[in-house]
């Protein structure tokens, strides 16, 4: 108890600041519908949503209401202790990545020694909750979202893996802090071009967004894995799609863009510019590209981009060890 | 070769990113329409309504045929005989929840007396109130053809059918009209 007395303001101000952390994170996740909305109609000549409050300013809470009193229905043919614990898995798994990312020197939950691994796990973890909830939806669409989703994610995880691995070599350490710090001459977009690339593409993939959208493809799958989920269980769902937007744009910053380093000054705000930077481009790419044909998408992740990442890895390795 | 195609593709894909994104600072093209009112043409189909001639007399002289032609059937009417022997309608009722606006009525009617002008704010919260009876159809003027008078032609009190100089064509084009 002597402890709780003696750092007594150091604790409080680490909860604060990890309940602020969180809870922007999550703020900034649902504001994102809208945001992308916008910005989806910007790219295609149209207005978005601009006639709840000032200049559209009130979506949110527009569609927040319609989402809360919509009916909750748990199909009676579904296992319905999975269903229910799917979408908060698929909520949380990715939201708790937030805790290893360095928002600026001091602004980090917690300085994890093997932060990138930690971060795999997640990753890999979240695919249970998508295969949980396509199963125990007990509906032929969605196991067929759930499987495309699983076989996505797996392929697309060896490399994103294997991309990350470059970074790690040349700092020297899992940890993000210790990447970031490895950054403040030049950043790892440079000497690790290529890694950056798998890195991206598979982020895009982990996050299922388009073009690899494979697991929810309204067309052929009507949806996909969250066929049968309605109102704030559905609503999970698509706030943890665009908290992992925002996780991976944070981690693109972190392992490839110098993360709070920026020119003349070392802040967070240059931290935040460029992972809003990432959001933007991780919008415009599902405003322009196409949904590819499955097969194509598996044999672009396994011939293409592994070998790239497995190439990156080995020449920065060499580099590391004879130079 | 595989290389070339897989640099091939990639270009393209960049290419299709960085012309989506030049969109964005090209001209939007949706019209906010209740703040900026909307521009239409004057053979634009939209509200029907039945129309008077210059004298202030109504032109439809129940016929029927507007509502044998209308393909939906939402024309119902029915004639009354005046003390002069003409016709007039007694109730002309239009169902705007089935009408189409094809326009056909209005090609029909040989008097001109319903037209369909360039007003689309039809809507309404119950569908009772789309049922437009006589009183909400008329309007006070002769609408998108103010000369034509239909007895100066033809009719039950014509006096001289041989009066060539009534039917002389106009010779200039009619840009209301959509028959050849």
């Amino acid at each position: 108890m002597n402890f709780l007395f003696t750092y007594n303001t150091h604790v409080l101000f680490n909860v604060f600041q990890s309940f602020l952390i969180f809870f922007s994170i999550v703020v900034f996740g649902a504001m994102l519908s809208v945001i992308e909305r916008r910005l989806l109609a910007l790219f295609q000549n149209r207005y978005g949503p601009n006639r709840v409050g000032f200049f559209g300013s009130l979506q949110l809470f527009a569609d927040m209401i319609k989402i809360f009193f919509k009916e909750d229905w748990t199909p009676n043919f579904s296992h319905k202790f999975i269903f229910n614990i799917a979408p908060i898995l698929s909520f949380s798994s990715i939201l708790l990545v937030s805790v290893i990312i360095p928002f600026s020197k001091n602004m980090q939950i917690i300085d994890f020694k093997i932060g990138i691994l930690f971060f795999l796990m997640m990753a890999s973890l979240s695919v249970y909750s998508i295969l949980l909830s396509g199963w125990s939806s007990n509906n032929k669409f969605s196991f067929l979202g759930a499987m495309r989703a699983a076989a996505q994610t797996l392929s697309y995880e060896v490399f994103l893996g294997l991309s990350v691995m470059g970074t790690v070599v040349k700092a020297g350490s899992f940890s993000l802090l210790e990447i970031t710090f490895n950054q403040s001459h030049l950043w790892n977009i440079i000497p690790q071009f290529f890694g950056f690339l798998t890195f991206f593409i598979s982020s895009l993939a982990i996050c299922h967004r388009h073009p690899f959208d494979q697991p929810e493809s309204e067309q052929e799958l009507a949806d996909g894995y969250h066929i049968e989920y309605s109102g704030m269980k559905f609503g999970m769902f698509f706030i943890g799609e665009y908290i992992s937007i925002i996780i991976m744009s944070c981690l693109i910053t972190t392992l490839f863009f110098g993360g709070f380093y920026g020119f003349y000054s070392v802040s967070i705000f240059w931290f935040i510019l460029k992972s809003l930077f990432f959001i933007f481009l991780f919008i415009l790419i599902r405003a322009s590209l196409p949904r590819p044909r499955y097969d194509r998408v598996m044999i672009f992740g396994w011939l293409v981009c592994f070998p790239i990442a497995l190439l990156n890895l080995l020449f920065t390795a060499f580099l590391v060890l004879y130079l | 070769m595989i290389i070339k195609k897989i640099i091939k593709m990639v270009i393209s894909q960049l290419n299709s990113i960085f012309l989506v994104f030049m969109n964005s600072f090209s001209k939007r093209e949706t019209k906010l329409y209740p703040e900026i009112p909307v521009k239409l043409t004057p053979r634009y189909r939209g509200r029907i309504v039945l129309t008077r001639n210059k004298n202030g007399k109504e032109r439809c002289v129940a016929c029927n045929l507007c509502s044998s032609v209308c393909p939906v059937g939402c024309i119902s009417l029915q004639k009354k005989t005046l003390k002069n022997n003409r016709w007039k309608a007694k109730f002309f009722r239009i169902n705007f929840s089935r009408c189409i606006f094809c326009g056909l009525c209005e090609e029909a009617c040989p008097t001109s007396a319903i037209q369909l002008i360039s007003d689309f704010e039809l809507a309404d919260y119950k569908r009772k109130d789309l049922i437009y009876e006589k009183e909400d159809l008329l309007i006070s003027g002769p609408g998108k053809y103010s000369d034509y008078d239909f007895y100066k032609y033809s009719g039950i009190t014509i006096k001289d059918p041989k009066n060539k100089s009534l039917l002389k064509k106009n010779k200039t084009v009619n840009l209301k009209s959509l028959l050849p």
